[in-house]
């Protein structure tokens, strides 16, 4: 078994760009507007969901011949809560002042559309190795959308990045005024239409043909 | 004609392998700017207006005049009036003035709306729309005319390009675009959209007007009734139009001459029109009947935006209801929404903004009930 084959590349690649979970298959927007108005938060968020994608692939990998095909949605769901409590209550102990500010989010990556749509559309059919390079692809496409819209948001809407203030203060003392619908999840739609956009005008091939 | 016969002349450097053709979307905006083009559709049943929709925003740029004249007179008289100078200033000193206060304003909006039109129309090589003509008066007609032009810029640009150009351009809009470059301001730089500071134009220009110092601040009318505070201004200074508000909707008067024109020329649905002020007006009465304000309903009806909102924005036919019916409840709706807004929301002083973008919203949904009805009426007349 060849652990770095094209095959195992590709799965690991593909979500990063043509098949982000975010750009191009449109699922976990929710939280994408709601976590991102500053940058720490996203990328907390971000490898949040690549740990808990990743582990929950694996174990539903490994024991998916086992799981009775009635029932696989429930069982999929216990292995995911139980790996979010565990995240959750790291995060508590470790940066209680990020797990403040994201608040239910982290609690509702349970049900973040990516999560359950990576083990049913492939730990189920595939071994854990495979599996987790899929996982770890797909939290990250999405931690990197997170981490652009969030920078973007910080900046203008605040000024600063990761707390830090960026901009010097003779610039407010000109006249320039941070962009309070930046911190509005509003404007958060709106930035994630724009990735979109210049993603699909570079990067997707599809529509191109 | 010789201006037509110019044109004329250098159309060949405009056509396909003349040596402008690059700019022939521009040509085309400025011919058939200056001159009603003849060019009919080729194909396909179509009904034709006498007038194209180039001539009615003139007409509507037309209506506007008053209230911006008058605007511009207003910007001088509080400028005096705050310096306490009120005699001195000659009433062509102030207008002059408020005309050098909000050319800028005008002139940035038309510059980098009508920029970003071209380029657009450019890029995707289509034709110039004209749809900018009347959005880029009106945007610096509600905003305070102190508004800082670096914003204004952002505003007009969001606006043109994230309310028109990606819904396809000008007549598929579904929000208002001055209305959205003004919500943008207004959740974006709140500071200086609402508040006290922000009305009254503060520096002597060229000599002209007197500079305030740092501190003065001048709530409007509605701004006081927000604070619980009582409003100084009276009933004639409201319908003249001589308080602080945004440059063009203080005066009713000056509103009414444009709602007059706009009427007259058929051009504004009078339906629309007429059901924002019975909306207004039924709201204003319920809340005075039951003590939830202090203000008299026409009092409502006269203050703040809601005369400009409903003449020169809940009339605009894109982004309206469109069935003779759905005017009526589209109208009602916006009324009724502001003066909510207006009373029951400490934060929003003023609700005409958020009550017509509201409006818009739901135009679409209110023209499809209207249609199903008629549909499932004459489905039952048939049986």
């Amino acid at each position: 078994m060849d652990l770095f084959s094209k095959q195992n590349r590709e799965v690991f690649s593909n979500p990063l760009n043509l098949d982000n979970p975010i750009l191009v298959q449109v699922l976990g927007i929710c939280s994408a507007l709601a976590v991102t108005s500053q940058l720490k938060p996203a990328i907390v968020m971000g490898l949040a969901v690549t740990i808990i994608t990743a582990f929950s692939n694996v174990i539903i990998s490994l024991i998916r011949n086992t799981i009775p095909n009635r029932i696989r949605i429930i069982v999929q769901l216990v292995v995911v809560a139980a790996l979010v409590t565990i995240v959750s209550q790291i995060l508590k102990a470790v940066a209680y002042d990020v797990s403040v500010q994201l608040s239910v989010y982290v609690g509702l990556i349970i049900t973040n559309c990516i999560l359950m749509g990576r083990l049913e559309a492939f730990a189920m059919t595939n071994r854990p190795w495979p599996s987790f390079l899929d996982g770890i692809g797909n939290g990250l496409g999405y931690a990197l959308i997170l981490v652009t819209v969030g920078a973007v948001r910080e900046f203008f809407g605040r000024g600063s990045l990761l707390g830090f203030k960026i901009l010097p203060q003779r610039f407010y003392d000109a006249g320039y005024m941070d962009n309070g619908m930046m911190t509005m999840p509003a404007m958060a739609l709106i930035l994630l239409g724009c990735v979109i956009w210049v993603h699909r005008a570079y990067f997707y091939k599809e529509d191109k043909k | 004609m010789s201006l037509r016969n110019y044109l004329d002349k250098i159309r060949p450097n405009f056509e396909e392998g003349g040596k402008l053709h690059a700019f022939k979307s521009v040509f085309d905006g400025f011919d058939s700017f200056l001159y009603v083009s003849s060019e009919t559709s080729r194909s396909g049943v179509s009904i034709h207006d006498a007038i194209d929709s180039k001539r009615i925003m003139s007409l509507v740029v037309l209506a506007l005049v008053p209230a911006m004249l008058f605007g511009m007179y207003n910007i001088g008289y509080q400028n005096a009036a705050a310096a306490g100078k009120l005699a001195e200033a000659g009433c062509w000193g102030m207008f002059l003035y408020g005309l050098l206060a909000l050319l800028p304003n005008i002139l940035v909006s038309y510059i980098v709306g009508l920029g970003i039109e071209f380029a657009w129309a450019q890029w995707k090589g289509e034709e110039i729309q004209e749809g900018y003509l009347v959005s880029g008066i009106l945007i610096p007609l509600i905003i305070p005319v102190t508004t800082p032009l670096w914003i204004l810029v952002l505003a007009v640009a969001f606006a043109v390009i994230f309310t028109k150009e990606i819904f396809g351009g000008t007549g598929m809009n579904i929000f208002n675009v001055a209305l959205a470059a003004r919500a943008f301001l207004f959740f974006s730089y709140p500071s200086r959209m609402t508040g006290d500071s922000v009305w009254v134009a503060r520096d002597s220009i060229f000599g002209l007007g007197y500079t305030l110092p740092d501190g003065f601040t001048m709530a409007t009318p509605l701004g006081q009734i927000g604070q619980g505070v009582t409003v100084n201004a009276s009933l004639q200074d409201m319908i003249t139009g001589l308080i602080p508000g945004s440059v063009g909707e203080t005066s009713v008067i000056a509103i009414a001459i444009g709602a007059a024109i706009l009427l007259w020329t058929d051009i504004a649905s009078w339906k629309t029109m007429l059901s924002v002020f019975l909306g207004g007006t039924v709201m204003g009465l319920l809340f005075q009947a039951t003590g939830a304000t202090p203000v008299q309903w026409y009092e409502h009806l006269v203050l703040g935006g809601f005369c400009f909102g409903a003449v020169f924005m809940a009339t605009d036919p894109v982004t309206s209801a469109r069935t003779e019916t759905g005017k009526w409840f589209y109208g009602f709706f916006i009324g009724a929404m502001a003066i909510i807004i207006r009373v029951l929301n400490p934060g929003y002083p003023e609700g005409m903004m958020l009550a017509i973008l509201f409006g818009n919203m739901f135009a679409p949904l209110i023209d499809y009930c209207v249609v199903q009805s008629n549909i499932s009426k004459r489905a039952k007349r048939a049986k």
